[in-house]
């Protein structure tokens, strides 16, 4: 049975497409049928971090009015063949989206898909609800930060309300992804640690994905951190992240990247 | 300032916990409230529409927290020549728009 994914946080800037492109293909290269959408209509970015931004020919506002059929927009990732994206339009503006489109949509994704993961635009505008209506898991990618968590207990609130499940009755399964964590500092209670967020935005941990410049040298080269640096402490969390999904029990370690002399020397300007 | 001050950096971190949990408990009780009024606002105006047209900004519903009692007001405008025909008092009718004045409950 498919699975409708969200990906969201509230706050700009704190890893939603990060985490949908390293989560993705995490899943993918486990062998599930895996497709990304980008639900971010006019400031798209998922093509970018995918590597694909040269090869977006149609777009899921094509799709939804028609324009084009699905197995035009959709992009075979290159490197995992049973990894997909549905680009964002980049020249339209989010009020193209359509309910009834995009609940077609993510029915016919969901046909051919195990996973439909819905990359969500910052924000609690129309965007950020479209790409969320349709979710039957949500993860909240948050910073241990006020504002993105004060952002993404706003956001918790929107799931337990505006999504077609919360409507019904029913409950969107919601995970909590803390990103750029540094240990260090939260240790020398520079940074909020992991409990306090926890016990802030109570809803189940996911995953804590560590601070580390392997994630911005995987966005520089267009390719998922998971694909990229298989056995960086990022990916390694998004490992784990994505095999708690697929509902496998797993403690919860925040991995580190091992540091030879010359990392512990001048690792710490690096990053 | 003493010189172990200044290799000890101050802990933020409890202080931005105890701002969160501040802020998000005041928070949750306003947009709770918010939904409820929201709710009530189109439940109330689903039951009046079914005897005489009626647009949604016609409706305010406002709750006041008071300590003792809390009041619900609900008001209602309908546009004079949609008001149906029951007896007007004695008195001139109001210039429109006509009111079907504030039911206040107390809660």
């Amino acid at each position: 049975m498919a699975k409708v994914l969200v990906v969201t946080s509230g706050k700009g800037g704190v890893g939603k497409t990060t985490s949908t492109a390293a989560l993705g293909a995490a899943l993918a290269t486990a062998g599930k049928n895996v497709v990304l959408v980008d639900f971010d209509v006019g400031l798209r970015n998922l093509d970018l971090v995918m590597g694909a931004e040269r090869r977006v020919v149609y777009d899921l506002i094509n799709v939804v009015q028609g324009d084009a059929k699905l197995a035009q927009a959709l992009i075979r990732d290159k490197r995992v063949p049973t990894l997909s994206l549905l680009p964002a339009s980049q020249t339209r503006d989010k009020d193209a989206l359509t309910d009834e489109g995009v609940a077609r949509v993510i029915a016919e994704l969901k046909e051919k898909f195990d996973w439909v993961i819905c990359d969500s635009p910052a924000g609690i505008e129309r965007g950020a609800t479209l790409a969320m209506r349709h979710a039957d898991v949500a993860i909240v990618v948050t910073n241990p930060e006020v504002s993105s968590v004060r952002d993404s207990d706003r956001i918790i609130g929107l799931l337990d309300s505006k999504t077609e499940k919360a409507e019904k009755g029913e409950r969107v399964e919601k995970h909590l992804l803390i990103t750029r964590f540094d240990a260090a500092r939260a240790g020398r209670g520079e940074m909020l640690n992991v409990e306090d967020v926890l016990e802030i935005l109570s809803i189940p941990l996911l995953g804590i994905i560590p601070e580390s410049f392997e994630v911005l040298r995987a966005s520089n080269l267009g390719s998922p951190i998971t694909l990229n640096n298989p056995v960086s402490a990022p990916a390694r969390a998004y490992f784990d992240a994505a095999k708690r999904l697929n509902g496998e029990a797993l403690d919860m370690t925040i991995p580190s990247d091992r540091k030879g002399l010359f990392g512990k020397l001048f690792g710490r300007r690096a990053a | 300032m003493k010189l172990i001050d200044f290799f000890k950096r101050p802990r933020t971190a409890p202080v931005a916990r105890e701002r969160l949990q501040i802020l998000l408990a005041h928070e949750r009780a306003v947009s709770g409230k918010s939904d409820l009024i929201a709710i009530l606002q189109e439940e109330i105006m689903a039951v009046i529409a079914k005897h005489f047209p009626v647009d949604s900004e016609g409706i305010k519903v406002k709750m006041e927290r008071g300590e003792v009692v809390s009041t619900l007001e609900v008001e209602v405008e309908i546009p004079t020549p949609m008001c149906p025909s029951f007896p007007l008092p004695a008195k001139p009718a109001p210039a429109e728009p006509c009111a079907v004045e504030a039911v206040e409950a107390e809660i």
